[in-house]
């Protein structure tokens, strides 16, 4: 069965006032970020065909973000600073590089007795409470009302953190690009960190992302995240598939259906570098999120410290000067 | 000698200034950790110093140093309101300190509550708390080494305070 939202339907109605929400600019206001405003993408991995008519769309849309790095690269200090230039390797297009955000992974596996090889396209998963924006030193990673998490060029310094923390090593980076250059080239920075950005550009102006509707064979569905989530429910219901995305790295905006066990494609696709896995990941800030509840008591704890010192110390005064009163 | 009872160094206030020296190294280097420096400049190759260029586990040291922070200031805060209040006063330097303290356990708490799932401010609002969270941490730390080299204390007893002026 078809899922969920047609696309155009989706166009009508959801994307186009999620789109406002994120075309009005900067609400001047701190907010709970909405669920229901949050976008994800079901996609259905019995549909995908292996095409890259989604690959072919995200490069040819997305040009203009690409890297233009300027050459020779400053030298940098110390030597372990390694350079990552792809620009000479811009056509890549069966991994992630700065130049290539989405890509077609492949599986060989058995269905019903069957040999069948499996694709599916991959890319960022946009976390809904992404470790690459929160983590971020100094927020060129942002997250949009609408939960897309983007990397902005114009301020990354290319640390590559964001790689670091990301739970599938998404980001990838390009030196000699970006702000680094204007500051300490050979001391600090190395470039700019890329990613899918879910063509929030796009989104915000009432279309729909490159990736989803170049695909033929209607892999990807998009909608506000309680129904994407209740979509993938329900598809995996009638076929009998399996969920991804939904809990990872404490729930992403990317849901996969598949009609294999994910840790069956995990063993048949390739992993490595640019190539994330399929593994199930525990949600990463949630270690250090446990101890915020020590921080709000920690206050009170200080402050009924000193209140028992104080009232030990006035008892004993008054103790001492009790026969004089 | 100092013969003044309230500025004596007892063992008690040793302890504290001690603990509180370690809790500013712990906080300022898995708060410098959090970015990509230590890997890059060789000093998570110190030996005992790796964990330095583990990012979540800095983070989770940041957050631990935190709690303890924020405890320590509240002990110190009721303990001057409640018993200190009448005998001693901030310095110009502990007024400057604690100014900057404030400032970054403001930021601080500020940027956990981003790090919560859920959460979501401006993009632009982050990045002012992040650079003021950091800016306020590099004026703190340079307030404190001024502090060390002049022998400045955070408070001083009134009645010398009078006596001086």
């Amino acid at each position: 069965m078809v899922p969920s939202i047609s696309r155009r339907a989706f166009i009508k109605g959801g994307l186009a006032a999620a789109g406002t929400v994120a075309a009005s600019g900067v609400p001047a206001r701190a907010a709970r970020l909405d669920e229901r405003r949050q976008l994800a993408t079901l996609l259905d991995i019995s549909k995908c065909v292996g095409c890259e008519a989604c690959v072919e769309a995200c490069r040819e849309v997305n040009e203009e973000k690409k890297p233009n790095p300027r050459k020779p690269f400053p030298a940098m200090y110390p030597p372990r600073v390694k350079v990552e230039d792809w620009s000479d390797k811009k056509d890549v297009s069966d991994r992630l590089t700065p130049y290539n955000w989405l890509f077609i992974q492949s599986a060989a596996v058995e269905i019903d007795g069957k040999e069948k090889t499996l694709t599916l396209p991959r890319r960022c998963m946009h976390c809904a409470n992404p470790p690459c924006v929160k983590l971020c030193p100094w927020g060129a990673a942002q997250q949009l009302e609408n939960g897309i998490a983007r990397i902005d060029a114009d301020i990354c310094l290319g640390g590559s953190k964001c790689k670091a923390v990301c739970p599938w090593s998404i980001p990838q980076r390009q030196t000699g690009t970006g702000l680094y250059l204007d500051l300490l080239p050979s001391l600090a920075g190395n470039g700019v960190m890329y990613k899918c950005d879910r063509c929030y550009d796009r989104v915000a102006d009432g279309e729909l992302p490159a990736c989803i509707e170049a695909c033929p064979e209607e892999v990807q569905t998009i909608g506000p995240r309680p129904e994407i989530i209740k979509k993938a429910h329900q598809l995996a219901k009638e076929t009998g598939g399996y969920i991804y995305g939904e809990t990872e790295n404490g729930g992403t905006n990317t849901i996969y259906v598949s009609p294999v066990p994910f840790e069956t494609l995990n063993r048949q696709i390739e992993k490595g570098s640019g190539r994330p896995h399929l593994k199930s990941v525990a949600a990463t800030m949630e270690q250090a999120d446990k101890l915020v509840a020590a921080m709000l008591i920690a206050p009170f704890a200080g402050a009924i410290a000193a209140a028992g010192k104080y009232y030990k110390m006035f008892k004993s005064t008054k103790e001492e000067g009790a026969p004089n009163e | 000698m100092n013969k003044d009872p309230l500025n004596r160094k007892t063992p008690k206030k040793r302890t504290f200034q001690y603990g509180y020296a370690a809790l500013i190294l712990l906080l300022a280097l898995s708060g410098f950790g959090q970015m990509p420096i230590f890997k890059r400049y060789y000093i998570a190759d110190i030996p005992g110093l790796g964990w330095l260029a583990e990012f979540y586990v800095t983070h989770y040291l940041h957050y631990l140093g935190a709690v303890l922070l924020i405890g320590a200031a509240a002990y110190v805060l009721a303990d001057f309101l409640l018993s200190r209040r009448k005998t001693l006063q901030l310095t110009p330097t502990g007024l400057l300190l604690s100014a900057l303290l404030g400032g970054i356990l403001l930021t601080g708490a500020f940027l956990v509550l981003r790090n919560l799932p859920g959460f979501w401010f401006p993009p632009g609002v982050i990045i002012v708390m992040d650079l003021s969270h950091l800016i306020g941490v590099m004026l703190f730390l340079m307030a404190t080494l001024y502090g060390i080299l002049f022998k400045k204390s955070w408070t001083i007893a009134v009645h010398n305070h009078m006596e001086r002026e």
